[in-house]
């Protein structure tokens, strides 16, 4: 599998190469700033970029607007950013085309070796991985507005995870419960919530998201 | 010297919007008529305590007749910045007048101060001007219409009694067709009168703000006292806020990074002892790592939100309206990035009141409207909520004390009941021509 990557901090570009090639991805590029990762997307046509936003010139959305303006031109061009804090516009941004394979996390994710490399995968096969920490405050936020307050403090969990991308195995995998069981609460969620079933996964994610930010 | 806020319920009551409002006024402009006697009196009071001076006499009685002066000019004050929202700045406070007990070195001191008082001689000047200038002024409409009743309301009824040298303004009424066009004319003078009543005001005010105001030097020191006091202030918030960032960097990432060398090398020891308790250890280690990056992260955020420092206000509010459980109807007119520390202060500012909103309004939704309008920095935070908000609360406090240092204002217009709209200020002029306006809701 093809990656390009984006990321100015010697290190951490070090790092993720090694990461990835370890994990069988060609790295076919690895960037450190805004303009070349641009012309690096368009030209080489890579399966997936892992874009830090902050880049240089502007040391501000540098990455975050490449990336953007990359899938203007490749729509669905699989892109996972990645981001010292991440930030609820931004997540936003990066879902308003409803494309799906999208990603965006924290780089603390990093550490997690093989939860990150999986959302790499995830995102290239066009799925939607969404951090941790967006989920936590979308369903804070839904929380305060009583959205799911009709929801049992299990069916919340799965949707948590649900909305971080997981598939029905790895929801159950993670909380310790059969698949039927994550399937069982999925459909609860479901029509608790009012949200048409889909067999498609990110359909699923950008479901419950639009769903959230409502 | 930067305008004194008027209170915006007060501001909307302005004069002359209707037949009510032009009474009113005229019997403003009554009351500015008769209060010229009070005005000369007190002159005339001042006036011979000088005079009296060199007797002595003038000693004792100069004090309370400037105080009475002072007293008659601040009404004037008053019903300038009222009816015509007119804002005069009041001069020095006079020189504390004498205690009883005092000698007469004491009165000698006190003479010798009020005599080099700015503002007294502002006051007397005006107590010579107001009788003649503002006096007649105020006299105008209502003379217009006193005469416009002779016309319309006395003329047919005693014209035929008059006989021949019975003119109104400039008709002999000495035939009923005569009388009809002098009433015809008298209720023009009524409706001339009560149309000039509201501009006479404001002339008026305009007209006592010239004699009345402040000097100028007073201004400058009252200016440099404020300046020197906000400097103050925000020297004590810039230290708070470095001890801040110290302590929590000190407390908390600091110390978890000390805590993270240890567990590590406790967990090297142990790679070859006891593999599974060093890979417990280094567990420990990567949660330690996160919990570090996320005191930074929250750190950072507190100092400059990331978002503010890419995107500026505009984009840094909508963020805020995501976060927020409240529907936050957002409208940015903008031109591009405004200068950091503005759109710094001003997204505290936003944030504090939409978080003010979000607790105590009870309203489901908030309007947020962004400008750059006059050279200034406009936000306005408007929720349908119950109102009644306390201006003086800690948080409304700390929003002013963000914008002082910009010569920013917060005016805030919370009658109970509600609606509740805030509106902030900060002077500034926009780092970038390019225009980008847009409206979202979110």
């Amino acid at each position: 599998m093809r990656v390009v990557l984006a990321e100015d901090l010697f290190l951490l570009r070090d790092g993720l190469t090694r990461t990835l090639q370890e994990h069988g991805f060609e790295v076919i590029a690895a960037v450190d700033n805004g303009p070349a990762l641009l012309k690096t997307l368009l030209e080489e046509q890579p399966d997936v970029a892992v874009v830090d936003i902050r880049l240089p010139p502007t040391f501000t959305d540098e990455g975050l607007q490449a990336a953007l303006e990359a899938r203007r031109s490749r729509p669905a061009l699989p892109v996972l950013v990645l981001s010292q804090y991440v930030d609820q516009l931004y997540a936003h941004e990066l879902l308003a085309g409803g494309q799906g394979a999208i990603g965006y996390l924290l780089k603390d994710r990093i550490t997690h070796t093989t939860q990150f490399v999986d959302a790499v995968r995830t995102v290239a096969a066009g799925g939607t991985v969404m951090d941790p920490q967006v989920i936590a405050r979308l369903l804070a936020r839904s929380d305060a507005r009583g959205t799911t307050a009709q929801l049992t403090p299990r069916e919340l969990d799965v949707l948590a995870l649900m909305a971080e991308g997981r598939s029905n195995a790895a929801v159950a995998q993670t909380l310790f419960i059969s698949e039927s069981a994550v399937a069982k609460h999925t459909a609860a969620i479901f029509t608790k919530l009012r949200i048409e079933p889909s067999a498609d996964d990110n359909r699923r994610v950008l479901a419950v998201l639009a769903y959230l930010k409502r | 010297m930067t305008e004194p806020q008027v209170d915006m319920a007060q501001a909307d009551r302005r004069p002359g919007s209707s037949l009510k409002g032009a009474l009113a006024d005229l019997g403003r402009c009554q009351l500015l008529s008769l209060a010229a006697l009070a005005v000369s009196g007190a002159g005339t009071l001042v006036v011979g305590a000088l005079l009296l001076l060199p007797v002595g006499i003038g000693l004792l009685l100069l004090p309370p007749a400037a105080a009475a002066l002072r007293r008659i000019s601040d009404r004037y004050r008053d019903w300038a910045a009222r009816w015509t929202a007119t804002a005069i700045s009041p001069p020095q406070p006079l020189p504390p007048r004498p205690t009883p007990h005092e000698n007469t070195t004491g009165r000698h001191r006190q003479a010798r101060a009020l005599l080099g008082d700015n503002g007294f001689w502002h006051d007397l000047r005006w107590a010579w001007a107001e009788p003649w200038t503002g006096a007649l002024l105020a006299a105008v409409p209502l003379a217009l219409v006193e005469y416009g009743l002779f016309g319309a309301a006395v003329q047919p009824f005693v014209w035929r009694h008059l006989g021949d040298g019975n003119w109104y303004a400039f008709i002999p009424v000495d035939s009923t067709p005569a009388m009809l066009t002098a009433l015809l004319l008298g209720l023009g003078f009524i409706a001339a009168g009560l149309k000039l009543a509201p501009a006479t005001l404001r002339l008026h005010a305009r007209w006592s703000r010239r004699l009345l105001a402040a000097p100028h030097t007073t201004e400058l020191v009252r200016r440099i006292e404020h300046l020197a006091g906000s400097r103050a202030d925000i020297l004590d918030v810039q230290a708070a806020e470095l001890r801040r960032i110290e302590r929590d960097l000190h407390d908390g990432a600091q110390a978890r990074l000390v805590a993270l060398g240890m567990t590590l090398d406790e967990a090297t020891r142990l790679l070859d002892r006891d593999p599974p308790a060093a890979r417990a250890l280094l567990h420990e280690v990567r949660a330690t790592s996160q919990r570090a990056l996320q005191d930074l992260r929250e750190l950072v955020h507190g100092v400059l939100p990331p978002i503010l420092a890419d995107r500026g206000i505009g984009d840094a509010v909508r963020s805020l309206a995501l976060d927020s459980h409240l529907d936050v109807h957002i409208e940015t007119a903008l031109p591009g990035r405004l200068p950091a520390p503005v759109e710094s202060a001003g997204y505290f500012a936003v944030a504090e009141l939409l978080a003010n909103a979000a607790k105590h309004s009870g309203a489901p939704e908030v309007h947020i409207r962004l400008s750059h309008t006059d050279g200034a920095l406009r936000a306005t935070v408007t929720d349908a909520g119950r109102g009644g908000a306390d201006p003086d609360g800690s948080g409304l406090q700390g929003v002013r004390r963000r914008l002082d240092p910009f010569d920013g204002t917060l005016v805030l217009h919370s009658p109970p009941g509600g609606p509740t709209t805030a509106t902030l200020e900060i002077p500034c002029a926009s780092s970038s021509p390019k225009t980008s306006s847009s409206s979202g809701t979110d």
